[in-house]
């Protein structure tokens, strides 16, 4: 296409032709107004004059006769810029008068109408136009009286030199600023076009120019960057999580095939080979959980299962964690404390339940206290709240607050960032059983409600907060009743 | 597990595609005395399902010809109510609220155990032509009043928490039969996830302590690579 085809095919410019043909309209239509309403103005203004005239010169004839008439009006008709007069007989003979030849039977007929005419006066042949008035007499003689029109056709052509001057530079201003317009449209669409064709190529990084006017091209552009960068942060997701497996699945799967092998190499009995089987079960049976997560932590990321979400009160989920988890906190010589009010939020019951369960298993399989190094303290207290692990829900302003808290060696601010990401595990947890995944997928599922996870310090310890936001006000009232269960 | 009594042989249809798997299923349900019927497509399994007399019908999720889910959609339409279980290799948390509002009854992500698989199958079966819901439970000199929320073992009365009575009743209601940790997670916390921890034992042994500690006779017993099963065990 060449650049011209381009910039009329433009919207912009489309725009402003359609605007131009409604302005021209509306021009045309002002004039034509102005125009018409002049020529009736003219018009009328004779008519007034000849009408008063008329009866100013019938008067005058019916008092003094034809003689009187005829004076009278040889008498008007040398003023400059006179009226017509023309008197005739019964049978057509001009009497007086200052006209020399009119249109065929003007004089015949009675009343008003327009005409060609000569002024006897007047060398040129040019005829001129008159509106006339002709009346019969009492006598049978005819009078005209008439005015030039020349004023009326004057006024007139100058409106449409005017009408064409207007238009011709609305057309000429129209087009040009149609144009402007267009190519500045046009150059901006053509940078975007350039940066979304880099980015259709691969560099994911590149990201589209935004101008400062804030208009909505801007904002176009603003939401196709904020989309941008959420695609880079999937692809880059993706990217993470084949590396991730490809690393921590091919670990286990190792393990298993060498455990396989050892056991056809030197087991000799069946009880050899029976153990063997069982442990190939329990490493298999761990890759299918790491698998499982990965999985569902890929699903709520992606905003796969937003379709089964329902209204419901963070503090059931709180209460119900807390409900399934206590006995194993006490086992593990820890005490699990829960403090709730009602904290509605729109979502899956079942993913944040997860996701809180799965901050509870961290807080409990590394939130202990560190043994202490001097003597214990001689509060007693101090040392039952370090084995503590709270689980809170609480609404604050618009968020939906559900946090972890525990009392054991917490994480280093360094480290909180990364320990969110995929099979991240600190060093003092590598002996502990686990995949790495829970505050990865406790993280996905915040996000997957537009919340967050927080990871903060407890002093001492560790407070795992998904920062989720409230159901608003209405919806709450709406919803208040009934809290949908899941089928079972 | 010889649960099932000779003259009371379950028949049981395995509707799955893949050979090895389906094979495998067929042989691993007969050893424990099921008879098993395979079809491996849809279509086959529809009709077979329409015509014999089955107790449960396994179904996997994805099968050539016709769907599992169109499978059993069509199977409901006609009025046949016969339990249903699902095998599906597709995620978890959507999947499972799709398969059973299609009408299967219960589901199983694969890969899966088993003896999870099994468990489930007879807890199924047993409520396709069990009796009906009873008010109270016995298991041996155990006692679950439903109604009045009384335990008692002997003359012993049991005071136990909310959830320990629902444990306790999920159990009682499925005497004799082999209940696994995943179907006690669901049915009596309704959470449908993988817990990473040994949560669900502390729950049993908790409550083991209560109805069995200073009894002679222990009536919760813990099933290797399984699951629990409360069962007087003088039988």
């Amino acid at each position: 296409m060449t650049a011209f085809g381009k910039l009329i095919r433009t919207t912009a410019f489309r725009l402003t032709l359609v605007y131009l043909f409604l302005f021209a309209l509306f021009a045309a239509s002002l004039l034509g107004y102005f125009a018409w309403n002049t020529r009736r103005l003219i018009t009328e203004q004779i008519t007034t004059t000849v009408n008063a005239e008329f009866a100013e010169l019938n008067d005058l004839y019916t008092r003094r006769g034809l003689r009187g008439l005829v004076g009278a009006i040889e008498n008007r008709a040398l003023r400059p810029g006179a009226n017509l007069y023309l008197v005739t007989t019964p049978t057509g003979q001009a009497v007086a008068g200052n006209v020399a030849a009119l249109g065929n039977g003007i004089m015949a007929t009675t009343g008003w109408s327009e005409t060609v005419y000569h002024r006897l006066d007047e060398q040129q042949k040019a005829p001129h136009r008159a509106l006339v008035r002709v009346d019969e007499l009492s006598s049978g003689f005819r009078l005209l009286i008439g005015r030039d029109l020349e004023e009326r056709r004057r006024i007139f052509s100058i409106v449409a030199k005017a009408a064409q001057w207007s238009m011709l530079i609305v057309v000429v201003l129209g087009l040009a600023g149609g144009v402007f317009v267009a190519r500045r449209v046009l150059r901006r669409i053509d940078a975007m076009t350039g940066t979304t064709r880099r980015i259709m190529e691969g560099d994911l990084s590149g990201r589209l120019p935004v101008g400062r006017s804030g208009d909505e091209l801007d904002r176009l552009a603003d939401n196709l960057n904020a989309m941008l960068e959420r695609i880079e942060a999937l692809m880059t997701g993706l990217k993470e999580v084949s590396d991730n497996i490809a690393h921590d699945l091919k670990t286990p799967l190792t393990r298993l095939r060498n455990r396989a092998e050892e056991a056809l190499a030197t087991s000799s009995s069946e009880a050899d080979y029976r153990a063997a089987l069982e442990g190939t079960i329990e490493e298999s049976d761990g890759l299918i959980r790491t698998f499982n997560a990965l999985l569902m932590i890929a699903r709520a990321e992606s905003g796969q299962v937003r379709g089964n979400m329902d209204n419901f009160d963070a503090a059931e989920v709180a209460n119900g964690i807390h409900e399934l988890y206590e006995p194993l906190a006490e086992d593990n010589g820890m005490t699990l404390r829960v403090v709730t009010q009602p904290a509605p939020l729109h979502g899956n019951r079942e993913l944040v339940s997860q996701a809180m369960a799965n901050l509870v298993e961290n807080a409990i399989k590394y939130g202990k206290p560190a043994p202490p190094i001097q003597p214990p303290a001689p509060d007693a207290t101090a040392d039952a709240k370090l084995g503590e692990i709270l689980i809170e829900a609480r609404r604050e302003g618009d968020t939906v607050l559900l946090s972890v808290t525990d009392h054991g060696p917490g994480i280093p601010e360094a480290d909180r960032k990364h320990v969110i990401e995929r099979f991240v595990r600190l060093e003092a947890s590598r002996t502990q059983p686990g995949s790495g995944l829970g505050l990865s997928l406790a993280s996905a599922v915040a996000t997957l409600h537009r919340g967050e996870l927080r990871l903060s310090d407890a002093e001492p310890g560790l407070r795992a907060t998904l920062a989720i936001p409230a159901l608003s006000g209405e919806g709450l009232a709406v919803q208040a009743l009934p809290l949908e269960s899941h089928p079972v | 597990m010889t649960l099932i009594e000779p003259e009371s042989q379950m028949r049981l249809l395995i509707i799955e595609d893949d050979r090895e798997s389906a094979d495998y299923l067929v042989k691993a349900f007969r050893e424990v005395g099921y008879v098993a019927d395979l079809a491996s497509d849809g279509e086959e399994g529809l009709s077979l399902a329409d015509t014999g007399d089955y107790d449960v019908l396994v179904i996997d999720r994805m099968l050539p010809k016709r769907d599992g889910l169109s499978v059993i959609g069509t199977l409901r339409d006609k009025g046949n109510r016969t339990p249903a279980l699902i095998l599906s290799a597709l995620g978890q948390v959507d999947d499972r609220i799709k398969g059973l509002r299609a009408g299967g009854d219960d589901y199983l992500p694969k890969p899966y155990a088993f003896a999870e698989l099994l468990a489930r199958v007879e807890v199924l079966s047993r409520r396709h032509g069990g009796p009906a819901e009873e008010t109270v439970y016995r298991v041996g000199d155990l006692e679950l009043d439903r109604l009045s929320h009384r335990v008692a073992r002997g003359k012993d009365e049991l005071t136990l928490q909310p959830r320990e009575f629902r444990l306790l009743e999920y159990l009682m209601k499925h005497a004799g039969q082999v209940v696994t940790r995943t179907m006690l997670l669901e049915n009596v916390w309704d959470y449908h996830f993988d817990p990473q921890t040994n949560v669900i034992d502390v729950h049993i042994s908790r409550l083991r302590s209560k109805i069995d500690k200073g009894f002679e006779q222990p009536l919760l017993h813990t099933i290797r690579g399984a699951g629990y099963m409360i069962r007087d065990g003088i039988r």
